[in-house]
């Protein structure tokens, strides 16, 4: 009676590990067949053309995403200079100054952006620069994307400073230097890899956000030119390929998002694997 | 003043003049969407979230249908979601060793680094085909006789959306609850272990309640994360504003909406209309969101992660 009790207790157990041996592999096997399916349908789309040439207009087959990729880095490279600083100088006070309501109130606040659904920060960016200047902008875009990198970028930048040891800040201090010079100096050569890990990660997030460009950046045919015009980027590309009715296009839009994961996972585990090379080192 | 106290003051007042303004972004994106809705919150008040009216000739709206599509797909992720992410995080935590399970755990997260315009992308051409041969049919024919299961299959709908989500927010959730479950003492293990509990009654006695608020926190972040989804699911649910029991039917997100029709509204009222869904969509998620992060504050509070 006993034992078939305990052999019951047993088999339940076995049952239960081997669940959630299933929840690994389904998750798993998702995330190989997502990356092996994008792999597949945009290598055999994927040419030349595609990074050289512009889109060609509706019913003419070929043309590539040239704009688009183009617009993609240049979109971030605008985003990083609208957010970083603000992130980072934000993280350094929160970090080294910020053990009092302003810093609670400014890690609130940077939480609540990280919650905000990327469409709404589209809004946002629609409002404060879409209407003023009543057309769309890559600087419309730049904006919706650099307040999307505020909240990550306080928020590691901050874990990271406070991983620098007292003593180390104590040293420089009882030198002579002053805090400033500390920071700039000591605690922020210390942490860089760790701020150099944040960023990346930051970055690749971001990169991939379609919902904040739709009403924002919007769209290019051609070469946007300047700050000041709608310009194109692979995201939105993606989307408008994916949802239209040619074929031709839906090719073009497996080879985008091959283009797009590629960089996207390329920051993100370079990220990694920088910060996990500091970790083995201290 | 100290020596360098000129430096210290300049420095340390550019910093907060930067932290300040993260306040000053995050009041605004509030202060923007509540005056950019202005006209359609004079004109239909409290009424507008529960009318189920949308019609942009006649310029008379309601968002109920986009909130119920929200909470409804946002649900079916969560159903999904949940068991598996808590299943893949106690496989890691408990059962697997630990340099592979370190290494499942990268994997993991790269799920939540994918685009979500490529998780839509995907779903436009796999799941939705999928949906439409072989799993509504099915659900069709065995469980037809609910109400949540009926009509034709149109490959896409609310069902197909809630599948999408479940994979997107599965990593949210995996890698708050293995980290949890790493931290549950060791003595309380033991304990549970010395009383003669098998390994899973050791999961279920001593490490799952311990973990309990962690999960829950992890769960409401997630679901804060679903909510405001946009790109793959408005690919993918059909954007029909409707409100039917059936989750084969299609629907309709406010994200999705958004995404739709905001450059083609033409009318200030309608870009309004518009931009009012979103303060709605941005109030609903800030809330989860603060009880998500309150809870896991707590946790932490007790001495606990993070």
């Amino acid at each position: 009676m006993e034992l078939t009790a305990y052999r019951r207790r047993l088999w339940i157990n076995k049952l239960a590990f081997t669940a959630t041996a299933f929840c690994a592999g389904i998750t798993l096997s998702v995330l190989f067949f997502i990356l092996g399916y994008v792999t597949i349908h945009g290598l055999s789309a994927l040419n030349w053309n595609f990074f050289t040439q512009l889109p060609k207009p509706v019913g003419e087959s070929g043309g590539g995403m040239a704009n688009a990729i183009a617009g993609t880095f240049k979109l971030i490279f605008g985003a990083s200079l609208v957010g970083l600083p603000i992130g980072i100088l934000g993280g350094i006070y929160v970090a080294e100054f910020g053990k009092n309501k302003t810093g609670f109130f400014v890690r609130y606040a940077a939480d609540i952006i990280n919650g905000v659904p990327s469409i709404v920060m589209g809004i946002f960016a629609y409002t404060m620069v879409v209407l003023p200047m009543k057309h769309f902008s890559a600087l419309a875009g730049a904006v919706a994307l650099g307040i999307m990198l505020i909240p990550i970028a306080v928020r590691s930048t901050e874990e990271f400073l406070t991983l620098v040891p007292m003593s180390i800040r104590e040293a420089g201090l009882a030198l002579g230097l002053p805090q400033w010079k500390v920071i700039l100096r000591i605690v922020i050569p210390t942490a860089f890899r760790g701020l150099l890990t944040g960023v990346l990660l930051d970055l690749s997030r971001v990169s991939g956000e379609t919902a904040p460009l739709l009403f924002t950046a919007f769209g290019n045919r051609y070469w946007g030119s300047g700050w000041l015009n709608p310009i194109s980027s692979l995201p939105v590309m993606i989307y408008t390929y994916a949802v239209s009715p040619y074929e031709d296009w839906h090719r073009q839009a497996w080879a985008a998002a091959l283009v797009l994961l590629i960089v996207v996972l390329i920051t993100n585990v370079g990220a990694r694997l920088v910060m996990r090379r500091q970790v083995r080192v201290s | 003043m100290k020596k360098g106290g000129w430096g210290d003051f300049v420095f340390k007042n550019l910093t907060l003049l930067f932290a300040l303004s993260i306040i000053v972004i995050a009041a605004g994106i509030f202060y923007e969407l509540w005056i950019n809705s202005a006209l359609p919150r004079q004109a239909f008040g409290f009424s507008f979230l529960t009318k189920s009216i949308w019609d942009p000739v006649a310029e008379d709206f309601g968002a109920l249908p986009f909130i119920f599509g929200t909470l409804v797909s946002s649900a079916i992720a969560l159903l999904i979601a949940v068991p598996l992410g808590i299943g893949v995080a106690i496989f890691l935590a408990e059962l697997a060793p630990r340099n592979i399970s370190n290494a499942c755990a990268f994997l993991i997260e790269l799920l939540a680094a994918i685009p979500s315009v490529v998780y839509g992308l995907i779903g436009v051409f796999v799941l939705v085909p999928l949906m439409r041969t072989a799993v509504q049919p099915f659900l069709i024919k065995t469980l037809g006789f609910l109400p949540f299961f009926k009509g034709p299959a149109y490959g896409v709908g609310v069902l197909t959306a809630g599948i999408i989500l479940a994979i997107m927010i599965v990593p949210f959730i995996t890698t708050i609850s293995r980290e949890v479950f790493l931290s549950v003492p060791v003595a309380l293990k033991e304990a549970a272990m010395a009383l003669g509990a098998t390994h899973w009654e050791v999961v279920r006695l001593a490490v799952l309640p311990y973990a309990r608020s962690g999960i829950a926190g992890s769960v409401f972040l997630a679901m804060g994360r679903a909510m405001g989804e946009t790109m793959a699911v408005t690919m993918v649910i059909g954007n029909r504003p409707e409100i039917v029991a059936s989750i084969l039917a299609p629907g309709y997100t406010m994200a999705a909406v958004l995404a739709n029709e905001f450059t083609e509204a033409t009318s200030d009222k309608y870009v309004q209309t518009l931009i009012m869904i979103g303060l709605v969509l941005f109030t609903i998620t800030i809330i989860v969101n603060g009880l998500g992060r309150l809870i896991l504050y707590k946790m932490s509070a007790h001495g606990e992660v993070h």
